[in-house]
């Protein structure tokens, strides 16, 4: 009856995502009186597994089939619907992501389970299963009562801070009857910027838009966000230029993010790209243009030249 | 070649969002609804499809019966005929149910839609509806393009992207730059009008989620601005008032 959570690797480590994730799964399983449990899909060691008893898990299922080590949704899917059966799952949580995002929809259909994405608290169980999610790209929200027998839970980030304890969790290889029409995709190649903090994940983001006036000053927004560990981003304007690539992209139409800290450089702040960052904790805005839109949205502001303001703050940061 | 792209009617990006009804409604006085911006890409790399190799385009939106305008836009931008299943599309596994069921008796080739819809932001309505089609999909597709039975497709991944190949029948949500939006001309205006458009009742479940109320964010306080020239401060209050970094 263990709450399952689907606990996604980046490079062997599980994301710090997931790590929410779990935490989040656990106090659940500690609402509705049951324990927690981890699914981990593809290579990780053995104390990487175990820290999941750090954020609340007892168990950890490990999936290590050779075909399961690039994600891929659909096969992931028919591995977390064989441990929802095992385990005789109501509730499954996990946090959005690509991948998650890909698995959670075939998981929905198999399991014919009631879906919440972006679910931004914990659920309130003192009516039915009623959980609160982000919707209209940020603008609003809604208290979605979820029906089904089985649940999932599709968590924002920064929708709980995990806190960590002492303890590891029981470590079980588990070997599911894989689905060959789950393989049917071939991957032919992947471009991945190696080493950066993955913009979904980042706790803190610098972006900046067109204000920048060309892709040759980025400098000056990468320095910044070195200096901070940030993960850079951009406005539309400047990934339909082709300055920036459209995975930095974050607004109505690119990544929705919800960091700690958002620093907007040269960013007027159309409704558009608001949408897409305004869950974020602290959003900082530098602009020459004291009328800009951005400055209502913002809890800091500085009206200023980019190119001076910038260099100082990272200065600044360094100096810290 | 079948192309079904699904779409759903959606308040215009702009749109202030506001609820009624003691917060159980959606307050549309003064709202423009449009295609979901990102069904617009679907649709038309689905009309360029068409105008290359000869492909047939049918919309399917789940939705009532004020959502037609939107429908016979689609219709303008160049698809042939469309369906409307006449429910709220407010769950996310009873929309692909219905979606699933207009698919199994008609067998397309290929099903677009958007990655999300921009009301509800669930991303999840494409994979469910392969689920229940037992045939694959892919989001967020960037690139796509059809030889034969078979595609070519970019999707987007965190941090990049990757190339991809698979056999149709697909599943697809779409995003840019799949395809530029179109815009509709006078002819196809013109002919919209004439085109079918059929309209048929929901099928199976009882919907497995309801919406119970809704809620606006909070505002945020009022900004606190600070001399460009004093902009160093700005590191100070992030890191002892704000304690963000």
């Amino acid at each position: 009856m263990s709450v399952l959570i689907f606990a996604e690797l980046d490079e062997g480590k599980i994301k710090k995502s997931s790590q929410e994730a779990i935490f989040y799964g656990a106090k659940v399983a500690e609402m509705t009186g049951t324990s927690a449990t981890a699914i981990i899909v593809g290579p990780a060691d053995d104390a990487e597994l175990a820290s999941a008893g750090r954020f609340g898990a007892t168990r950890v299922l490990h999936a290590t089939d050779a075909k399961l080590t690039e994600p891929n949704g659909m096969a992931y899917a028919t591995v977390v619907a064989a441990a929802v059966q095992q385990e005789g799952s109501k509730v499954i949580v996990l946090a959005k992501s690509s991948l998650a995002d890909a698995m959670t929809a075939r998981l929905a259909g198999k399991l014919k389970a009631g879906l919440a994405a972006n679910v931004i608290e914990l659920p309130n169980l003192s009516n039915g299963f009623v959980v609160k999610t982000s919707i209209y790209t940020g603008k609003a929200f809604a208290y979605n009562e979820l029906k089904a027998d089985t649940k999932i839970l599709a968590i924002k980030k920064n929708t709980i801070t995990p806190e960590e304890k002492d303890g590891t969790a029981s470590v079980d290889p588990f070997t599911p009857a894989l689905n060959e029409a789950d393989f049917a995709i071939s991957v032919k190649s992947t471009e991945k910027s190696s080493g950066d903090i993955l913009l979904p994940e980042a706790d803190l983001v610098v972006s900046a838009g067109r204000g920048l006036k060309g892709p040759e000053n980025w400098e000056i927004v990468e320095d910044l966000a070195n200096a901070l560990h940030a993960a850079t981003a951009c406005s539309k304007p400047v990934s339909d230029l082709d300055w920036r690539p459209h995975s930095e992209h974050v607004g109505q139409t690119g990544i929705k993010i919800s960091p700690n800290l958002y620093i907007a450089c040269g960013i007027s702040g159309a409704i558009q790209h608001l949408a897409g960052v305004n869950s974020s904790k602290v959003i900082v805005v530098i602009n020459k243009d004291a009328d800009a839109p951005f400055f209502k949205s913002a809890d800091y502001g500085i009206v200023g030249d980019v190119f001076d303001v910038l260099p100082r703050l990272t200065k600044a940061v360094r100096a810290l | 070649m079948k192309i079904l792209v699904c779409v759903t009617s959606v308040p215009d990006t702009t749109t202030k969002i506001a609820f009624t009804d003691n917060n159980t409604k959606l307050n549309k006085a003064g709202v423009t609804f449009i295609t979901g911006p990102y069904d617009d890409y679907a649709l038309a790399r689905a009309v360029e499809l068409k105008e290359k190799t000869g492909a047939s385009v049918t919309v399917l939106n789940v939705g009532e019966a004020d959502t037609e305008p939107v429908i016979r836009k689609c219709l303008a931008i160049g698809a042939d005929d469309a369906i409307r299943v006449n429910a709220e599309p407010t769950d996310a596994y009873f929309v692909a149910e219905q979606i699933a069921a207009i698919a199994k008796e008609n067998s397309y080739d290929l099903i677009l839609m958007g990655r999300e819809s921009i009301d509800y932001n669930g991303g999840q309505v494409h994979g469910i509806v392969a689920e229940m089609l037992g045939i694959p999909s892919i989001s967020p597709v960037m690139l796509l393009d059809i030889e034969g039975d078979t595609a070519q497709i970019t999707r987007e991944i965190e941090g990049g992207k990757e190339s991809l190949e698979a056999k149709l029948p697909l599943v697809l949500g779409c995003q840019e730059p799949i395809a530029e939006w179109k815009i509709p001309n006078m002819r196809g205006i013109m002919t919209a009008r004439t085109k079918p458009l059929k309209v048929v009742e929901p099928t199976g479940t009882d919907k497995l989620t309801t919406v119970d109320s809704y809620e606006l964010p909070a505002p945020r306080g009022a900004v606190k601005m600070i001399p460009a020239e004093e902009a160093e401060k700005l590191i100070q209050l992030l890191h002892n008032e704000a304690k963000v970094i």
